[in-house]
């Protein structure tokens, strides 16, 4: 039991050690490569397979003491991996450059795999010696796994991340000492005191600042510290996101982007947000004077206040304030905010209320703490302007690989929904060049008014350019002559050019602020037309709208172009090439090429006597396709119940961990399924179940939660567990099934399992990222059934013994 | 150590050993074949940015800016290499080609007086100062800043004034100018820079992060105050294949 209670901890802090990284390395860089660096870490699993199969002869008689090592290693090096992987200088700006970043990133990655080949190995270990109980290891393993991961969304309420990986670095050693008691480790009792003294002890220890985590100078944040003067005036820590406020008396922000050149009047002073170190928003300061706010009508998302008189608003995503101020300003006589993370509202609310004259505090405004689609979707109100400003995405294509449900066709459908008769939905983005998510959004706008039973979408799109940003106007209904006056006179007096009006002349959509060509009126005009698949086909990037199924709103690759942007490297053509999306592909790559030598490598290793090559291949096949079909199937239902549950936070926790504890208590029960059956039959049942089940929700899901949507949370959150059990509880069984199936007859290849699953779910993992971007979620769920499918056809007939092992067979030596 | 170690040694050996031989290197013939792959460039993007060649001035300029003057020790040996490299602070020298477009891009005379906002090491300045007769610069980052100073000092450049401080709001005693540059990050064009620009003269402000310019904006100021904008992408990219 003891023994059990260890795997549950080693497997609880591995995972959280998982979502610490995450966390700390989208702080320290960006949030794509920290995604990219975290999961191949997890290749750490892996590898500990390999080595436990290649080392296994020497290890075996030393498992009781290999095991409280493993726990205590893996709790060392939790925090050694940061500590040292945030000292290499990885740049991932420089990637496109520099040919020592790739080695740099290189060493970052393998630093933070440590910790998981220890953890690997710890359970690796456990489910070797003990595989007469696999299913029930597992089970502490997977249950571990699912209280892991809302523990360390709790835990990052509570501490911030770097102290997070000491209460890593405790479980570790604390697991040591609790698997010292077991019986069948049985290490004396002084061992155990001082790695139970050590639990406390050790992570104490650490000096803050190896642990504190050292932003790239590349961030905003650490730009802005540059200034003199500058400096942080509040700061707050929570799983989403670091939360940081800048002052800066000397050199004023002055933060108004898009502001017309016809703009003389310099905003007020201003505090900044920065969250994670990036991602700008600034507070102004507002004593209730209008005055001063005049530059805010002069920006390009002024533009629908000119259409509506005392509009009710809805401004959506809220950070700082800057949206708000502006509909305050043009007169709005009610507005309604939405903000994701808390810590900003409470910022605003709380130390920066004065500064900002409790903007979020004043009776005409009310603030919600929401994700905004969630907020539409339950909120029954109308109104006649709703606001949302689409972020900068980096020069790099850092957002590329980042999935968001805000700018989706369906998002913006949901949106056109809330507006009164002749209301306006108005998103603002940056104009890049050549045009990318600005053409998106249009292409999206269409695709939604079209899918509410709309005729003849372009009569209600306006499109105005101003230097680097670009509002693009949705109305509920006809754009009367009345508004294109406004719009053409709004876009003259500030110097912005109208890039699409109904019935507008090209000449006249590049007049003030001049393109090579009128690249935003012969894009809206084309996807107005006839000719929309002939231009979606022909441009150089891919602009279809985003959807729920594949909503990468940020990613515009295509291979296609590839050549071309490479070819122009020298020649200022590097910002077209969205690096985020190739480190995605490259990270597939390497997952794939290290999962092979890490698959391949044992074999040599394997006990010569026993089954045959067929067997191997067989071994090989089913325990990757699980590997891939389990990554598949929970990334694709994390995004499907995120969108249902409005959160993405707690989904993530709810669905990651629902999942991980019912395939727990699935494996727990496959020991108890085969007393009646063989393994080979059981696994069989379960994956048929499986795919059936997962192909159903595909079926049924949409229109379930449709239904449910409008319910109270918590209705969510049960029908999201219902749903998810059944699912999960089969998923839970093949793994331990197919080791139950080995451990008769190669018991010697249990360790080569764990290795070859473990690696499958790091290729899994981002192959799912890549699939979903090309295909869409519900391809992945197909193909993730086809997976499991897969499984149970190679692990359908019983265990075939042949004359020669496999490893005979790699040695190509006779017995 | 293993047997099989040893090719992974060697191949490790023969990838290190070019860096260490570019050590001791002639920085101007380094210079002349950098000069000539951007010449190269330009012809080669001449469709897109309107020109079929960068005015030999500008040329002759950068043929005579000793680049890796203006970058750290530690990545001296990638000077003429085309590409940005930091300088610290979190700050940038920009890819050669990029310079040497936004200088043209200026049409500066002999007798141009230039403000440029963002001095970083001083390299742009540098370019600027071989032109004109007259180069303010202004940078927000002390330690920088006076190091630029120091460099453009040492290196003879004598018509160039570097000033410690918030470029937002130009440098009035000098203005008008016949040109500004803006390299320094901003959200928008400061006012008064635009109030300092003579009629006639040009302002130009690159967009994009630090190692990746992404467009470029020029600002025109016609001879009447009217101000006229053009986005200028620094490639040879048309976003559509045009139908056959």
């Amino acid at each position: 039991m003891a023994l059990g209670f260890a795997v549950s901890i080693v497997s609880a802090a591995a995972l959280g050690c998982e979502i610490l990284l995450m966390r700390l390395f989208s702080i320290v860089q960006w949030h794509n490569f920290a995604a990219m660096i975290i999961s191949l870490a997890l290749l750490g699993i892996g590898a500990s397979g390999t080595a436990l199969a290649l080392g296994r002869t020497w290890l075996e008689p030393r498992f009781a003491a290999a095991l409280p090592a493993a726990a205590a290693l893996f709790g060392t090096t939790a925090m050694a991996g940061f500590a040292l992987a945030q000292r290499i200088p990885f740049n991932p700006l420089e990637l496109a450059w520099d040919a020592r970043q790739p080695l740099y990133l290189a060493l970052v990655y393998l630093l933070l795999a440590v910790p998981f080949v220890f953890a690997g190995g710890f359970i690796g270990i456990a489910l070797y010696w003990f595989r007469e109980r696999a299913g029930r290891i597992y089970r502490f393993d997977l249950i571990g796994a699912g209280l892991g991961a809302p523990g360390a969304i709790a835990a990052l309420f509570l501490l911030a991340p770097g102290d997070g990986l000491r209460l890593i670095g405790g479980l570790g050693f604390a697991a040591a000492a609790l698997v010292c008691r077991d019986r069948a480790v049985a290490q004396p009792g002084r061992v155990a005191a001082a790695f139970a003294v050590l639990a406390i002890a050790l992570p104490l220890a650490v000096p803050a600042g190896w642990l504190a985590p050292r932003l790239s100078p590349y961030k905003g944040l650490s730009q802005a510290l540059q200034v003199p003067g500058a400096a942080v005036v509040a700061e707050r820590s929570s799983p989403l996101g670091l939360v940081t406020a800048v002052v800066s008396p000397d050199v004023p922000f002055r933060h108004a982007p898009g502001l017309s050149l016809a703009n003389t009047i310099e905003p007020p002073e201003q505090i900044a947000l920065f969250t994670d170190g990036g991602g700008l928003s600034a507070v102004t300061r507002f004593d209730g004077d209008r005055g001063p706010l005049a530059y805010l009508g002069f920006q390009p998302a002024a533009l629908p206040y000119h259409l509506a008189e005392q509009p009710m608003v809805l401004v959506l995503g809220a950070g700082g304030g800057a949206a708000v101020l502006r509909a305050l300003v043009h007169g709005a006589r009610r507005i309604d905010a939405v903000e994701l993370n808390p810590d900003v509202v409470a910022l605003m609310r709380q130390d920066l209320a004065e500064f900002s004259g409790d903007l979020y505090g004043r009776d005409d405004v009310r603030m919600t703490v929401d994700e905004p689609r969630a907020f539409v979707a339950g909120t029954g109100a109308r109104y006649d302007i709703i606001a949302m400003t689409v972020p900068g995405a980096g020069a790099a294509g850092a957002w590329a690989s980042s999935a968001s449900t805000l700018y989706t066709v369906e998002a913006l459908a949901a949106y056109l929904r809330r507006l009164t008769p002749g209301g306006i939905l108005a998103v603002t983005s940056p104009l890049a060049l050549p045009p990318r998510t600005s053409i998106r959004l249009a292409a999206t706008a269409i695709a939604a008014l079209e899918s509410l039973g709309v005729e003849q979408p372009g009569r209600r799109l306006a499109v105005v350019r101003g230097l680097d940003r670009v509002s693009l106007l949705v109305k509920n209904g006809a754009l009367s002559p009345a508004d294109l006056d406004a719009i053409r006179r709004f876009s003259r007096d500030r110097w912005f050019d109208v890039a699409y009006l109904p019935g507008m002349a090209r000449e006249a959509a590049n007049r003030f602020n001049i393109l090579a060509e009128p690249y935003l009126f012969d894009a809206v005009t084309a996807l107005l037309g006839a000719e929309r698949r002939a231009f979606l086909e022909a441009y150089k990037f891919d602009i279809r709208p985003a959807t729920d199924d594949r909503p990468y709103a940020f990613r515009f690759f295509k291979w296609r172009s590839l050549s071309e942007f490479v070819g122009l490297r020298g020649r200022g053509g590097n910002a077209l090439i969205e690096w985020s999306y190739l480190i995605l592909a490259a990270t597939l790559a390497q997952a794939v090429a290290a999962g092979l030598v890490l698959i391949l490598l044992p074999l040599r290793g394997l006990p010569r006597a026993g089954p045959g090559r067929a067997e191997g291949l067989r071994t090989a096949i089913y325990f990757f396709a699980l590997g891939l079909g389990f990554m598949f199937v929970e990334i694709a239902f994390i995004q499907r119940f995120t969108l249902f549950l409005g959160h993405p936070l707690y989904a993530a926790a709810v669905v990651l961990s629902a999942f991980l504890v019912f395939a727990g208590l699935g494996s727990g029960a496959s020991e108890r399924l085969m007393e009646r059956r063989t393994a080979e039959q059981t696994i069989v049942r379960a994956v048929l179940a499986i795919a059936i089940v997962a192909l159903l929700y595909l079926a049924v899901i949409p229109a379930l939660f449709e239904a449910l949507k409008p319910g109270p949370a918590a209705l969510k959150v049960a029908a999201s567990v219902a749903l998810i059990a059944p699912l999960a509880f089969c998923m839970g069984m093949p793994f331990p099934l197919g080791l139950a199936r080995l451990r008769d007859r190669a018991p010697g290849w249990i360790p080569w399992a764990w290795a070859v699953n473990g690696c499958a779910s790091v290729i899994g993992a981002v192959l799912a990222a890549l699939l979903a971007m090309h295909l869409g979620f519900k391809a992945v769920v197909g193909l993730a059934a086809a997976l499991y499918l897969i499984a149970a056809g190679v692990a359908a007939r019983p265990f075939t013994d042949a004359g020669r092992g496999l490893a005979d067979t790699a040695r190509n030596r006779p017995k | 150590m293993p047997k099989r170690i040893w090719p992974l040694v060697l191949a490790l050996l023969v990838a290190v050993a070019p860096v260490a031989a570019s050590g001791g290197q002639d920085y101007a013939e380094s210079r002349r074949v950098l000069i000539e792959s951007i010449e190269d460039d330009v012809r080669a993007t001449a469709a897109y940015i309107g020109r079929a060649r960068l005015d030999d001035r500008v040329m002759a300029a950068m043929a005579r800016v000793p680049r890796h003057e203006f970058v750290p020790e530690r990545v001296r040996r990638y000077a003429y290499e085309n590409r940005p490299l930091p300088i610290g602070y979190g700050q940038t020298i920009s890819q050669p080609y990029i310079v040497a477009l936004m200088t043209d891009l200026l049409a500066l005379g002999e007798d141009s007086v230039v403000l440029e906002i963002g001095t970083g090491s001083a390299y742009q300045a540098a370019v600027l100062a071989e032109l004109v007769a007259r180069v303010y610069t202004i940078e927000i980052v002390e330690p920088l800043g006076g190091a630029a100073r120091r460099r453009l000092a040492r290196l003879g450049y004598d018509n160039v004034e570097v000033r410690i401080g918030d470029g937002y709001d130009g440098w009035a005693e000098h203005a008008p100018f016949d040109a500004i540059m803006v390299t320094a990050a901003a959200s928008h064009v400061p006012p008064p820079l635009l109030g300092q620009l003579k009629p006639g003269g040009r302002l130009v402000i690159p967009v994009g992060d630090r190692f990746f310019t992404q467009q470029l904006i020029l600002i025109e100021k016609r001879d009447d105050g009217a101000l006229t904008t053009t986005q200028v992408l620094p490639v040879r990219f048309v976003p559509l294949v045009r139908a056959e």
